[in-house]
């Protein structure tokens, strides 16, 4: 673990030196490169004249600080954007991660009970869409069937233009406004996540649906089903006190299968929905090859799928009893 | 005693798994796409890249899917998008095949301190989401077709790597493989001849499986602004560029209805080969 967040680092250390790009262009502008004085001013303060492994002795010892150092673009350091565009990021991806399991697990049960008919089909063409459907070409579509032409549901961002963010104490605009007893906010912020996250649940829903009907299949081959139908138990019963139990063992580790998804999906979705996180801030700072964000976003999501898969395993420790950390 | 000539029961022809039901579907819909890719200049009435007629027209007979901001025939370059498309994913399934190929086969076969050096690195670079980065590499390097390429490659390789090493470490314990070994062939010709054949079936179906993935990836790169630029008739491209005119639909729906097609194909083919082969899916 350590030595993978090392590796994680120094990865991006190596992949920020592949530049031919001059970095100088976005710090000090097209017109002042040939002003020298301005120039050299500007290689002191970013630490541009020193050699590359002053470099990575530097960042390492930075980042072991929790100093990712300066966006080029917002002039704040990087952490701080990250830590402000954090929470967007994950009431999206928990939502989108709630609908997706809800209806992953619902249609793969369906799927699984009814298979090979029309249903089972119809329930894995709705997965393969998912999986195959391009986030923000969908999310495109949607905001102009749904916002500009039936107006069913709010625009981009996270909530209508000129409505200020409830005060911050999670982050998550429908948790805060709650605390704050405000209802309305509360409906509009709900309003302006449907479509986002709609669009990348339906990725989730595809992964989801496939392992469970493939597991709960897995199951009804076992031996243990064939006595419990034996028994003459209802098809019910079967499915949901026997077979389920053993098949959503290993749904438990879809969260960090979903992860990659859900980071990919998140930086295409933010882009199409104008949402505030570090998904479209990743795009932002590619765009303008303001390479201390595009550093910072890149760690961030290595260190961010370390976690979850630690998270999956611990989850999955616990809810299956024949396997106990060492 | 008379001898009866029974019939012989006629062996009931069964069209190998990747033909059946949606996989049938998936490949000829990919043999279509090819087809059109390979001929489409020989028989397109309009040049992707000039005016065709009006500008901003809706979706008529002359112009199937309209006309774009610069009067260019949309269904034209959707379909022509799948000349930069098809080829971009074949270049970086098929290098990515052969790089974790040659590091998955010397982690394997070689083992010991190579292995685990070699695996450290695979270990790294699948603990970032892909496309972040993708993105940090390509826009390291620049933008542009071919650094996304690159990028893409470096991004996608380990896991064959991965996929291989396994196989070629199961297949080495093969007691055929020891008697080889036994007799003294040399150990490249081991390798090659005998253990690279039984080892390689799960990386070519996980391949053909990750086609789709690779072409949704080029083309999220493309619309993000790090892969092919507007003017070029590329999928994310186009889409980029009718995202500009939301109200002109026609420009981003045909380029991502054919991104579309083209994975739901491969993803049938994929689900296929996954029951066929039982594969184990690794995540991306």
């Amino acid at each position: 673990m350590p030595f993978l967040l090392l590796g994680i680092a120094t990865i991006v250390f190596i992949v920020s030196r592949l530049t031919h790009a001059n970095p100088l262009v976005s710090i000090v502008g097209e017109r002042n490169l040939n002003n020298e004085t301005i120039v050299n001013a500007a290689k002191r303060r970013w630490g541009l004249d020193q050699s590359v492994p002053v470099h990575y002795v530097k960042y390492m010892q930075n980042l072991l600080r929790g100093d990712m150092g300066t966006s080029f673009t917002t002039r704040r350091p990087v952490l701080s954007d990250l830590w402000d565009r954090l929470p967007a990021t994950l009431e999206l991806t928990f939502v989108a991660l709630f609908i997706g399991v809800v209806i992953g697990v619902g249609l793969g049960v369906l799927a699984a009970r009814k298979r090979n008919t029309i249903i089972d089909h119809a329930a894995r063409f709705i997965a393969l869409m998912g999986s195959s459907l391009p986030a923000f070409w969908a999310g495109l579509i949607v905001l102009y069937v749904f916002y500009s032409k039936l107006g069913w549901f709010p625009g981009p961002g996270r909530l209508d233009p000129r409505t200020t963010a409830p005060d911050k104490i999670t982050g998550f605009f429908t948790v805060d406004s709650l605390l704050h007893g405000d209802f309305a906010l509360f409906r509009q912020s709900v309003g302006h996540l449907i479509m986002p996250a709609s669009i990348l649940g339906w990725g989730v829903v595809g992964i989801v649906t496939r392992l469970v009907r493939a597991s709960l299949l897995d199951e009804f081959s076992m031996e243990y089903v064939r006595v419990a139908r034996a028994m003459g138990l209802r098809e019910r019963t079967v499915v949901n006190t026997h077979a389920m139990r053993n098949a959503l063992l290993p749904t438990i580790t879809i969260v960090a299968f979903a992860f990659a998804f859900l980071i990919t999906g998140a930086v295409l979705t933010e882009t199409v929905f104008s949402w505030p996180g570090v998904g479209s801030y990743a795009v932002e700072a590619s765009r303008k090859l303001d390479f201390p964000a595009i550093i910072g976003v890149t760690i961030l999501g290595g260190v961010a799928f370390l976690v979850t898969n630690l998270i999956s395993d611990v989850a999955y420790a616990i809810a299956d009893p024949r396997i106990r950390l060492s | 005693m008379s001898t009866i000539a029974l019939p012989a029961p006629r062996a009931r022809r069964r069209r190998p798994p990747w033909l059946r039901g949606g996989a049938l579907i998936g490949v000829i819909s990919v043999l279509v796409w090819a087809i059109v890719a390979l001929t489409l200049p020989l028989w397109t009435p309009f040049d992707p890249t000039a005016p065709a007629g009006p500008r901003l027209m809706s979706p008529s007979w002359d112009h199937l899917m309209g006309t774009d901001a610069l009067g260019r025939d949309v269904f034209t370059r959707a379909l022509w998008g799948s000349r930069t498309s098809l080829p971009i994913a074949l270049i970086v399934i098929v290098f990515s095949v052969i790089l974790g190929t040659i590091v998955g086969a010397a982690a394997g076969f070689l083992g010991g301190w190579i292995d685990a050096v070699l695996m450290r690195f695979v270990d790294i670079t699948m603990a970032f989401p892909p496309i972040l980065l993708a993105m940090a590499i390509t826009s390291s390097l620049g933008p542009g077709v071919r650094n996304a390429l690159i990028a893409m490659v470096l991004v996608w390789w380990p896991i064959y790597a991965r996929l291989l090493r396994a196989q070629v470490i199961a297949v080495r314990q093969r007691e055929y493989v020891e008697s080889a070994e036994a007799i003294g062939a040399p150990r490249f010709l081991i390798l090659r001849r005998y253990v690279l054949p039984m080892a390689y079936t799960p990386v070519l179906v996980n391949a053909t499986m990750d086609f789709g993935q690779v072409v949704l990836l080029t083309a999220s790169l493309s619309f993000i602004g790090l892969g092919a630029r507007p003017p070029s008739a590329e999928w994310g491209a186009m889409i980029t560029e009718g995202a500009v005119s939301f109200y002109d639909w026609w420009i981003a729906a045909a380029p991502g209805i054919a991104i579309i097609l083209v994975v739901l194909a491969f993803n049938f083919i994929g689900d296929a080969l996954r029951d066929s082969f039982d594969v184990k899916e690794i995540a991306r």
